[in-house]
């Protein structure tokens, strides 16, 4: 099989929609020793400006849409997103909410679902890493496209 | 042998920087037990950053932040060519009033936020640089770094104090923990981050390379301390060097961040008591 290519230096940002803090536990656990996604390159950033990885945990609510949508816009391509945990993913047990909207696909375009209740540490990183080699796609992709419009 | 200095040192200080960076980032991860990122990561960084979409809240940022890089890159050059060494700390704080100015250029309050505290650190560690270049006029009769590097005896002799002082307030400038109130290499989510809210791909790939100009150059002003006539003295620099950026990690990683009001009052009180003291000694003994 061959190799795939990771994506290096890749920095997320992290946004809770309407989370149970189950997920985002999670996601903080694995910046520990014990998980350490440092080793990826990866830093957990608070800005928008200069994050690659959206990861967003909980489900979309009507207060949280325009700011998820706000956030998203406000990163500079290339940028991937990544949904943890099954409420992200589908809207989950809140599904039929009155005030829930459903999963992050419903406002912004996901690349990566990562299910669990609470998704664990294992689970995310794996996820993330795949977000990884896809993120490296785009970079490429939206790299050829500089070269073309520049050309 | 000036041109050879300035070339060196425009051409390698990014990489040593960065390189140092990446060491730091890993001896940091060891400290806290972790395995840490690879050793090139910072030029990884530098690689992406440079490749993405460019995104400028206004249109001076960018060219605030080149200068920024340029007077740094001046001031470096300046004491690597063995030029005056009182012109090349002035430069260094002009530099960083361009960061404070591109900082503030923006609306938001995360990086308003960040250019004050930027302008506090100044406050904090300018009295300390300048009593520097007096301390090596007094030590060795010239603010020449060329002189200072040909004396028989290491600076570091008569002047300890100065070195010690030096030490303290290069935790500012390499923005350590406790001193690191603008921005920081950790706490990414916090309002320590606020100098570099609005910078963006290139335009803060154009900030860390002027950071790691001036890492280079603060090293240098303590290798300035450790060379003398004899050739053998310099790699006793380097070594003196890696040694000190390594005290500054270890201290990041010991100790907690600190209110600007104990960072102005520590550097001042620390200031008056190593280089004041030493300088003192200096005039008297002279």
């Amino acid at each position: 099989m061959a190799k795939t290519k990771l994506a290096k230096s890749p920095w997320m940002l992290h946004y809770d929609g309407s989370s149970c803090n189950g997920c985002d536990i999670e996601v903080l656990a694995c910046t520990t020793p014990r998980y350490d996604i440092e080793r990826f390159g990866i830093i957990n950033t608070g800005d928008p400006f200069q994050a690659d990885i959206l990861l967003i945990t909980g489900g979309v609510n009507f207060q949280s849409e325009s700011v998820i949508k706000q956030i998203y816009t406000q990163m500079p391509d290339p940028k991937v997103v990544v949904a943890v945990g099954i409420c992200a993913c589908t809207g989950g047990v809140f599904k039929d909410c009155y005030n829930i909207k459903g999963g992050i696909d419903t406002v912004i375009p996901v690349d990566v679902y990562v299910p669990g209740c609470a998704a664990r540490p294992q689970a995310i990183i794996d996820g993330v890493v795949k977000a990884l080699e896809i993120l490296q796609q785009k970079r490429e992709a939206y790299a050829a496209h500089r070269r073309q419009g520049k050309a | 042998m000036q041109a050879i200095g300035v070339i060196l040192y425009l051409v390698l200080a990014p990489v040593v920087g960065a390189l140092l960076d990446g060491i730091d980032r890993k001896v940091s991860a060891r400290m806290q037990g972790r395995q840490g990122p690879p050793l090139l990561q910072p030029f990884y960084d530098l690689g992406k950053l440079f490749t993405k979409q460019m995104l400028a809240v206004n249109s001076v940022q960018m060219l605030l932040n080149l200068s920024y890089l340029i007077f740094l890159a001046v001031a470096g050059s300046l004491l690597f060519a063995g030029e005056d060494l009182l012109m090349s700390l002035f430069m260094l704080s002009t530099a960083d009033m361009f960061l404070v100015m591109g900082a503030s250029s923006d609306s938001s309050p995360f990086s308003t936020l960040g250019a004050g505290r930027e302008m506090i650190q100044i406050m904090a560690y300018e009295p300390m640089t300048l009593l520097l270049a007096v301390g090596f006029y007094l030590a060795t009769g010239s603010f020449q770094a060329g002189d200072i590097v040909s004396q028989p005896v290491s600076a570091v002799v008569t002047m300890p104090g100065f070195l010690l002082g030096l030490l303290f307030i290069m935790n500012i400038k390499l923005r350590k923990s406790p001193f690191d109130l603008s921005t920081s290499h950790h706490a990414h989510q916090e309002i320590v981050k606020g100098l570099t809210t609005e910078m963006a791909g290139p335009t803060l790939a154009v900030m860390s390379i002027a950071e790691y100009y001036e890492m280079t150059m603060m090293l240098g002003l303590v290798g300035l301390f450790f060379v003398n006539s004899s050739p053998v003295s310099w790699p006793l620099a380097v070594l003196a060097c890696l040694a000190a950026f390594f005290l500054e990690t270890l201290w990041d990683n010991a100790s907690a961040r600190v209110k600007w009001r104990t960072v102005l009052d520590g550097c001042w009180v620390v200031t008056l008591l190593t280089g004041g003291l030493n300088g003192l000694i200096l005039m008297l003994v002279r």
